[in-house]
C-alpha cells in the first residue's frame, strides 16, 4: 500500500465501504424477510391446517386442497410443457438449418420470458377460459403456465444439448443410424440434466405464481381427484395465501402458508444445485 | 398445414372432453360476488353434507355473476347489489337472500365512536379533513376505500350519497387489505363487510346505531346492502339447482346464514 | 430406404411444429391483446386515453385517462432501478471478487431464495412493516405511497441483478485483471476500473432485466402503493399500469373492462420495447 496517493487511498476506502454496506444491507434484508415470515408463520402451522379442508360451518381453515391443487397443476403443466419445450430445443439444435427460423423461434422464446405474469393471466382468461370454454379451472391455469414456462425448459435443454459432443452424434450417424434414432439414443439421454434443471425451475415458478393463476384457475378449496380437479376451479398454495390474506384478513394462516412456501423454495433451490453438481461430476467421469 | 389443423382439432377435442365431464356431474354451479363467499360457503357445505350434491362457487364479482346467469354458464348468480333496470329488462329475477351491514371502521386507538351519515359523506368528500372536527384528536383523516366496481364500494357510496365524489387516500382491492390498513394506521377510516370485521379494528355506530344482527335486520343500521340470488325469470332451474335454491331460502338455512355473519332476509 | 426417408421427414415435421408453437404463443398473446385492446382506445380516442389525466372508470360520466398510470410505472421503475442497481452492483462486486468462498456460497443461496419468494409475500410484509414505517419516519398521515412501492420493487429486483452481475463479472478474462494489478493498481481499483467496465454489456443486461421485472410486477405493488389514480408524487398514493389492470379486473364490465385490456396492451408495448433493448445488450455481450 505504499506509494499510493492520499486521494487514491480515500477513493479505495469509499469504494470498499460502499461494497460492505451494500452487502450487509442485502444480507440484512434477506435475513429479515426469512426470519419475519418464519416467526409469524410457524406458530400457525399445525397438523390440522395441513391435513384438512376449510370448513365454513366450523370456521376452520385447512390447506390440504391447496396443497393437492398445487401438485396437480405442477404435474399437468410439466406433462404438457416438457415435450413441447424439449422438442423445440431439439428442433433448434438438431434440425433447424435456416438461420432465419432459429432466430425467429429464439426471439419468440425471449419475448415470452419477458412478459409479466399479469398479462399471461389476462390472455389465459381470454383464450383458455373464455374462447376455448374451459372456464376457470386448473387445466386453464396449467395451459397458461405452459406458455409461461416454455422458454425456461427450452433454454435449459438447449444449454445441455450444447454439451453433447458433436463427435458422439457423428459416430452414431456413421454406424448408419437415422437421425431420429440418433436423437433418441444419443442426444436425448445427453440432455437429461438440462431437462431436470428446467423442471425444477418450472416447479419453482409455478409454486410462486399468483397473478396468472388468479384469473385462470380461480379459487376453490375442495378436495378432488386428478381428473375432476383439472376441470374445476382450484387455488394453489400461493393463490390461497393471497386469498386468505386479502379476502379474509387471516394473516396468521397467510404467513403459515408463506413459511411453507419458503421451505419449498429452499428445497427446490437445493435440489437444483444438487442436480447440477451430480451431473457435472458424472460428466467429468 | 394439415398437421397444424389436426393438432388444433385434437387440442379442441381434449378441451371439450375435459369440460364435458365437468358438466355431466350432478352439481349446482354458482357464480358471482366475492362478498358472498362466506355465506355461500356455509350453505353449500351444509347442503352437500346433507344431500351429496356438490355446489361449485366461482368468485368472479357481482356483474360477472349476473352475466353468467344470462348466458347460461351457471345456474344461480350471486350479486351483492340490487339488479339494475337493464338487467331486469333482460329477463332476470332477483331474490334477496340476506342483508349485509357495511361497517364503518376506524383504528381502536381512535376516540371517535359515532358518526352521522352526513359526517361520513363529508369526510369522504373532504368537507371534513381532520378528526378534531368530529370530536377526535387533531390529525388528518386518512380515507380508505375499495376499488371501482366493488359491490361494497357501490353500496357504501350509494347509501351515503357520495357516488363518484369520494376522494380516497387508498383504494384497496379487498376486505382484508382494508381491515389490515385501518388496523395499522390510527388516522384511518374505512368500510368493510360487517361479517368480516375483526377485533383489530373498531366498528363505529352510525346515527347512534351500532351495527348488529338486529339493527341490520330492522334496517335501523342504515349502511347495508342486499345479498341477491339471480335467476332467469322465464326459465326453470334444473332439479338440483331448484332444490338448492329452496334450501337456501328456507327458514332452516337461517342459522347457517347467521353463522356467516349476515342476516337472513326471511 | 424410401420408407425410412418418409419416416424421418415426418419426425422432422413434428419437431418443426413443436418449435413453432413458441412463435404461435407470442402471436396468440399479441393478437389477443391488440384485438381486445383496440376497441376501447378507439372509443375513448388514443390521445384522451394516453394523455388523459383522469381515470374514473365507474362514474356516471366515466373518464379513461391513463397518463397517471404510465408516469407512475415509469417513475416507480426508475426509482427502483436507482435504489436497487447500485445496491445490487456493489454487493455483486463484493461477492464476485472479495468475499470468501464460503460467505459467497451462503449469500448466493440466500439471494436465490429471495428470488423464489412469491411476490404476494413481499406485498404482505411491505403492507405490515414498510407502510407503517414510512408513515412514522416521514410523519405522514398514511404510508402507502410511491416510495413504498419503489422500495418493495427495488428489493424484488435485487436477486436478478446480483445474479446476472456476478455472472457478467465472472466472465471477465483473468488477463485483464492481472495486467491491471501488474501495472500497480490495487485490487479494488482493478475491480471498479477494469472488471466493471469490461462487463458493462452484461451489467446493462442485468439492469434492463430489472426494469422488465419492476414494470411487470403487480401483486406486491398493489398492496403497498395505495392504488389511487393520482399523478405520481413520492408520498402520494399511486396506481401502476399493472395494478390498474389487476385491481379492477375482477369486477369490471363493458367499456371499463375493455379499457383495462387497452392498459394491458400499453404495458405489453412497454415490455416489448424493454425486451428489444435487452436483446441488443445481450447480443453485444455475445459478440465481445
Amino acid at each position: 500500500m505504499q506509494g499510493i496517493s492520499k486521494k487514491r487511498r480515500i477513493n479505495i476506502a469509499i469504494l470498499k465501504s460502499l461494497m460492505l454496506v451494500a452487502t450487509i444491507t442485502v444480507l440484512a434484508l434477506v435475513v429479515f424477510l426469512i426470519v419475519y415470515v418464519f416467526v409469524k408463520g410457524f406458530p400457525n402451522i399445525s397438523w390440522e391446517l395441513l391435513s384438512t379442508k376449510p370448513s365454513y360451518t366450523n370456521g376452520t381453515i385447512g390447506i390440504l386442497p391447496d396443497i393437492l391443487n398445487t401438485l396437480y397443476i405442477v404435474f399437468a403443466t410439466l406433462i404438457i410443457v416438457l415435450p413441447l419445450g424439449v422438442g423445440a430445443a431439439i428442433y433448434l439444435s438438431e434440425y433447424a438449418k435456416k438461420k432465419r427460423i432459429v432466430r425467429i423461434i429464439e426471439y419468440a422464446a425471449e419475448t415470452l420470458a419477458g412478459i409479466p405474469s399479469i398479462i399471461y393471466g389476462l390472455v389465459g382468461l381470454l383464450f383458455f377460459v373464455q374462447f376455448l370454454g374451459l372456464r376457470k379451472s386448473l387445466i386453464a391455469g396449467a395451459l397458461t403456465l405452459v406458455i409461461m414456462n416454455l422458454p425456461t425448459i427450452m433454454r435449459t435443454t438447449q444449454e445441455s444439448l450444447k454439451t453433447v459432443p458433436q463427435a458422439v452424434r457423428d459416430g452414431a450417424f456413421s454406424l448408419g443410424a437415422g437421425k431420429w434414432r440418433v436423437i433418441r439414443t444419443v442426444v436425448l439421454p445427453g440432455c437429461v440434466d438440462g431437462i431436470c434443471t428446467g423442471c425444477i425451475l418450472t416447479v419453482g415458478r409455478i409454486v410462486g405464481e399468483s397473478a396468472a393463476l388468479l384469473f385462470t384457475a380461480g379459487l376453490a378449496h375442495s378436495i378432488n381427484g386428478f381428473v375432476t380437479a383439472l376441470s374445476s376451479p382450484g387455488a394453489t398454495l400461493t393463490v390461497a395465501l393471497y386469498f386468505y390474506a386479502k379476502e379474509w384478513g387471516e394473516f396468521g394462516v397467510a404467513f403459515a402458508i408463506a413459511a411453507i412456501l419458503m421451505i419449498l423454495t429452499m428445497l427446490i433451490n437445493l435440489a437444483a444445485t444438487f442436480i447440477q453438481k451430480y451431473f457435472e461430476r458424472r460428466r467429468q467421469l | 398445414m394439415k398437421k397444424v389443423i389436426s393438432l388444433i382439432a385434437s387440442i379442441a377435442l381434449l378441451a371439450t372432453t375435459i369440460t364435458g365431464c365437468g358438466s355431466s356431474q350432478k352439481s349446482v354451479s354458482t357464480d358471482g360476488s366475492t362478498s358472498m363467499e362466506k355465506v355461500i360457503g356455509v350453505l353449500s357445505e351444509a347442503y352437500s353434507k346433507q344431500t351429496g350434491i356438490t355446489v361449485t362457487y366461482n368468485p368472479t364479482g357481482s356483474s360477472a355473476g349476473i352475466k353468467a346467469v344470462q348466458d347460461g354458464s351457471c345456474d344461480i348468480g350471486l350479486s351483492s347489489r340490487n339488479l339494475k333496470q337493464a338487467e331486469i329488462d333482460a329477463g332476470l329475477q332477483a331474490t334477496i337472500l340476506a342483508y349485509d351491514g357495511i361497517a364503518i371502521i376506524v383504528n381502536p386507538q381512535n376516540t371517535v365512536s359515532d358518526l352521522t351519515i352526513t359526517q361520513i359523506a363529508d369526510i369522504y368528500t373532504e368537507n371534513i379533513k381532520n378528526w378534531s372536527e368530529v370530536g377526535g384528536s387533531n390529525t388528518e383523516i386518512v380515507k380508505i376505500g375499495r376499488e371501482a366496481g366493488s359491490g361494497t364500494r357501490d353500496g357504501f357510496e350509494t347509501i351515503t350519497g357520495t357516488s363518484d365524489k369520494c376522494l380516497y387516500r387508498q383504494e384497496l382491492a379487498s376486505t382484508g387489505d382494508v381491515i389490515a390498513t385501518v388496523a395499522g394506521n390510527p388516522n384511518a377510516i374505512g368500510y368493510a363487510s360487517y361479517a368480516s370485521i375483526k377485533d383489530t379494528v373498531k366498528a363505529l355506530s352510525v346515527n347512534q346505531v351500532a351495527p348488529s344482527e338486529t339493527t341490520i335486520k330492522s334496517g335501523t343500521y342504515e349502511i347495508q346492502r342486499p345479498f341477491v340470488l339471480v335467476t332467469k325469470k322465464d326459465q326453470k332451474l334444473s332439479n338440483e339447482a331448484q332444490k338448492f335454491f329452496d334450501y337456501m331460502t328456507s327458514s332452516n338455512a337461517k342459522n347457517l346464514i347467521a353463522a356467516a355473519g349476515v342476516v337472513a332476509a326471511n | 430406404m424410401k420408407k425410412k426417408k418418409i419416416f424421418e421427414d415426418i419426425i422432422h415435421g413434428i419437431f418443426l411444429i413443436i418449435g413453432l408453437i413458441t412463435v404461435g404463443c407470442v402471436l396468440l398473446i399479441t393478437i389477443y391483446l391488440i384485438v381486445s385492446g383496440i376497441p376501447a382506445i378507439r372509443q375513448i380516442g388514443l390521445f384522451n386515453f394516453l394523455f388523459g389525466q383522469k381515470w374514473d372508470s365507474t362514474a356516471s360520466e366515466p373518464s379513461f385517462g391513463i397518463l397517471p398510470f404510465i408516469l407512475t410505472s415509469i417513475y416507480g421503475t426508475a426509482g427502483a432501478i436507482l435504489l436497487g442497481v447500485p445496491l445490487g452492483l456493489f454487493c455483486a462486486i463484493y461477492l464476485a471478487k472479495c468475499a470468501s468462498k464460503r460467505f459467497k456460497i451462503v449469500l448466493e443461496t440466500l439471494v436465490s431464495l429471495m428470488a423464489g419468494i412469491p411476490s404476494v409475500i413481499y406485498g404482505l410484509v411491505g403492507m405490515l412493516v414498510l407502510v407503517p414505517a414510512i408513515r412514522n419516519i416521514f410523519h405522514l398521515a398514511d404510508g402507502a405511497s410511491l416510495l413504498a412501492a419503489i422500495i418493495v420493487l427495488a428489493i424484488m429486483i435485487l436477486p436478478s441483478i446480483i445474479k446476472q452481475a456476478i455472472t457478467a463479472l465472472a466472465a471477465v478474462p483473468k488477463e485483464y485483471e492481472a495486467a491491471s494489478l501488474a501495472l500497480g493498481a490495487t485490487p479494488i481499483e482493478t475491480y471498479f476500473r477494469v472488471s466493471l467496465p469490461a462487463s458493462k454489456s452484461g451489467i446493462a443486461a442485468a439492469v434492463v432485466l430489472g426494469v422488465g421485472r419492476a414494470i411487470g410486477e403487480a401483486m406486491a405493488v398493489m398492496m403497498v402503493a395505495g392504488n389511487v389514480a393520482n399523478m405520481p408524487s413520492l408520498f402520494q398514493s399511486v396506481r401502476f399500469l399493472t395494478t390498474a389492470v389487476a385491481s379492477e379486473m375482477s369486477y369490471s364490465s363493458g367499456l371499463q373492462q375493455q379499457a383495462l385490456f387497452s392498459i394491458a396492451l400499453v404495458l405489453f408495448l412497454f415490455i416489448m420495447l424493454i425486451n428489444a433493448t435487452l436483446n441488443f445488450f445481450l447480443k453485444r455481450e455475445r459478440k465481445n
